[in-house]
């Protein structure tokens, strides 16, 4: 695959010998190299594939609904069995009109509900992500460059953040917050669970990407480029958003495609409590949880979307570990 | 060595102390009043007004909380509504367990350490050496066969292995029981029985963790030179391997491991409640739903003290592992 065509071409001094045949020996700045790198990568390519795939699934999934003709909370009663509740036929209903059968109970078909699931996955995971990159990239940065007392403090509320027990506060901040805005017999509206969600995320997922950002801006601080900048008078903004910044495209990129999955886990752990999302609203979490109680009568309700969450997870961190290998300047493949 | 220990230990308290700080602000100052969750819809307004006095919640917040410190330390009288006399360390009185938080506490405790001492020896296990065969075989299929565990595993929900396990060996093969806690000095074969699924379902998903470490960890250490030179002058493979190597490989494992058997410790929330089994998690659970406050505070204090002592416990045995670490 040739590159050179994409830039100007190549600059070589009239001295250095002629190149051989064949051999491209341009010069590629490390972006064209990661991008050469992972068109390379066939993991890295597949679970791009499937990434894509999800993305295109949540932002279309009014269309897919209108496509299937069955929506999320659309009930099937006549299609349960009468004495228990469970979906008739084989592997929990599974039929042409519900691909992957009705859920036990209330007797939602459970492909559609999985199709906007992901959809409420996607859209809490990768807001919490940018929140919380925003946030540990400022602090990380401000602490890394400035040193001193910034750094003390700033380091201290990490540590501090890390001994709070993550899920034992989420679980209990989120129903003092639903009393603290709603009354206990008010219907608290789906929205303001997300809200509250991706906030709880953020409060307590900036420590990593700050330490990144921070370790990183420390070893950058002394750089030659620094000290140019610096003495040709930069202004604070400038110097953190214009010089370094740009150096760190690298892990943070990384580190931000390792956290998506991160959310979405942990998006569907607090849900599964029955914390987060909440039935009826269609969520991988909340499904798991109702599917514990039908483990015995229906084992075909947990698999669909504990695969689904399985498959979404695996396909970020691959398509992580991937980019992780083509942004590395060491990495030799 | 000891000028390290105490410091250490102060930084600890502090943090400790600002946990204890934000979360009592959180449950006891948030205009959610505890008093009318403990209370069966049609209590009267006096006798309402009674047990907020009784509780203190019409005192400031400071004594509030300089109260429940001093439960913890040296005990405290909670009056007879709360079961009268409160010994040391004193966590308050569940109105909805209608016992002392710390009875409770002693109850649920056995149950987590149960499931996660055993889980974490089966996860350590299994991770360091599947991450250190795969790291001495590289390329080879056991690798490969090792890589592609430790991508499903660490991908895979602790519920969603959880629910399969139980689905294949207690309702489909029916050769174990439904997990349930039996003390150990009861009978130690049904106390296996009953949580062998939880720690496989937690040693499944940490080891996978582990073992990506451990080899990425040990493939770097292999061509270090200190390595070489173990080679070079005549030591045995299983040696250099076994004991150099080795040392150096696993020392970054141990923080993590400390970390994550001390978060474990604070409660294995979702195992406890896939597989139904009534520990520290499924109890701080249980507090939530019922605004049970004086059970929710404990729940978090507890898990804090566990991951700050690993925390610490971590930094004493990376002094111990690695001797380049110079204590002062």
């Amino acid at each position: 695959m040739s590159l050179s065509s994409e830039i100007a071409g190549p600059e070589l001094t009239p001295d250095a010998p002629p190149p051989p045949k064949g051999v491209d020996v341009t010069g590629r700045s490390p972006g064209q190299l990661a991008r050469a790198r992972l068109r390379r990568d066939r993991v890295a390519l597949i679970s791009g594939g499937a990434l894509l795939f999800f993305l295109l699934i949540a932002i279309l999934a009014p269309l897919i609904e209108w496509a299937y003709g069955v929506g999320p909370y659309e009930q099937f009663q006549g299609k349960l069995r009468l004495s228990d509740g469970m979906p008739l036929g084989y592997a929990g209903g599974i039929s042409g009109d519900h691909w992957f059968g009705l859920e036990p109970g209330s007797g939602r078909d459970i492909f559609i509900r999985l199709i906007y699931g992901i959809r409420t996955s996607l859209f809490i995971a990768i807001a919490a992500a940018l929140l919380t990159s925003f946030m540990g990239i400022t602090l990380g940065i401000l602490a890394g460059y400035l040193g001193g007392w910034v750094d003390a403090v700033i380091g201290w509320i990490t540590d501090f953040a890390l001994a709070l027990p993550f899920l034992i506060f989420a679980l209990a901040v989120m129903p003092t917050f639903e009393l603290r805005f709603y009354g206990p017999r008010d219907a608290v509206p789906t929205w303001f669970r997300v809200v509250v969600l991706i906030a709880i995320f953020a409060a307590f997922g900036w420590t990593g990407m700050t330490r990144l950002v921070r370790g990183q801006v420390i070893s950058l601080r002394e750089r030659e480029f620094v000290d140019a900048a610096r003495a040709s008078g930069a202004g604070l903004g400038h110097m953190l958003f214009r010089q370094l910044l740009p150096n760190l495209w690298a892990p943070i990129l990384v580190s931000f495609s390792l956290a998506v999955p991160a959310y979405v886990t942990g998006e569907a752990a607090l849900s599964f409590l029955n914390i987060g999302i909440r039935d009826p609203t269609p969520d991988f979490g909340a499904m798991i949880f109702r599917s514990i109680d039908y483990l015995q009568g229906d084992p075909a309700y947990v698999f669909f979307p504990g695969i689904t969450i399985f498959v979404l997870v695996l396909a970020f961190n691959l398509f992580g570990d991937a980019l992780r290998d083509a942004l590395d300047p060491k990495s030799s493949r | 060595m000891g000028r390290f220990l105490i410091k250490r230990l102060l930084s600890a308290a502090l943090t400790l102390f600002a946990v204890s700080v934000v979360s009592f602000l959180m449950f006891f100052a948030l205009p959610r009043d505890p008093v009318t969750g403990m209370c069966p819809k049609n209590c009267n307004p006096e006798r309402l007004e009674r047990v907020r006095q009784e509780l203190g919640l019409r005192d400031p917040k400071i004594e509030q909380y300089a109260a429940y410190m001093k439960g913890i330390f040296v005990g405290r009288d909670l009056g007879s509504a709360q079961g009268g006399r409160c010994d040391a360390p004193c966590l308050g009185y569940s109105y909805v367990n209608s016992e002392a938080v710390t009875d409770t506490l002693a109850r649920v405790l056995p149950v987590t350490l149960s499931i996660v001492i055993p889980a974490a020896i089966l996860w350590l296990a299994l991770g360091v050496g599947l991450g250190m065969v795969s790291a001495l075989r590289r390329g080879t299929w056991v690798d490969r066969l090792a890589i592609g565990f430790s991508l499903t595993g660490a991908s895979m929900q602790l519920y969603f292995t959880g629910a399969v396990l139980l689905i294949v060996f207690v309702y489909q093969l029916k050769i174990l029981p439904t997990p349930h806690y039996t003390p150990i000095f009861d009978n130690p074969v049904d106390w296996a029985r009953g949580l062998v699924l939880a720690w496989v379902a937690l040693a499944f998903l940490f080891s996978a963790i582990y073992a990506r470490l451990a080899r990425a960890q040990m493939l770097e250490t292999l061509s270090e030179d200190f390595v070489r030179t173990a080679r070079a002058k005549g030591l045995a493979k299983r040696k250099v391997y076994g004991r150099h190597a080795l040392r150096a490989a696993i020392t970054p494992l141990v923080t993590i491991a400390g970390l994550d058997v001390g978060a474990a410790l604070g409660g294995t929330v979702i195992t406890e409640t896939t597989f139904g089994i009534q520990g520290l998690g499924r109890t701080a659970v249980y507090a939530v739903r019922g605004g049970d406050l004086p059970m929710i505070m404990a729940t978090v204090l507890i898990a804090a003290v566990f991951v700050v002592l690993a925390n610490v416990v971590v930094d004493l045995l990376y002094a111990a592992i690695d001797p380049r670490v110079r204590l002062g």
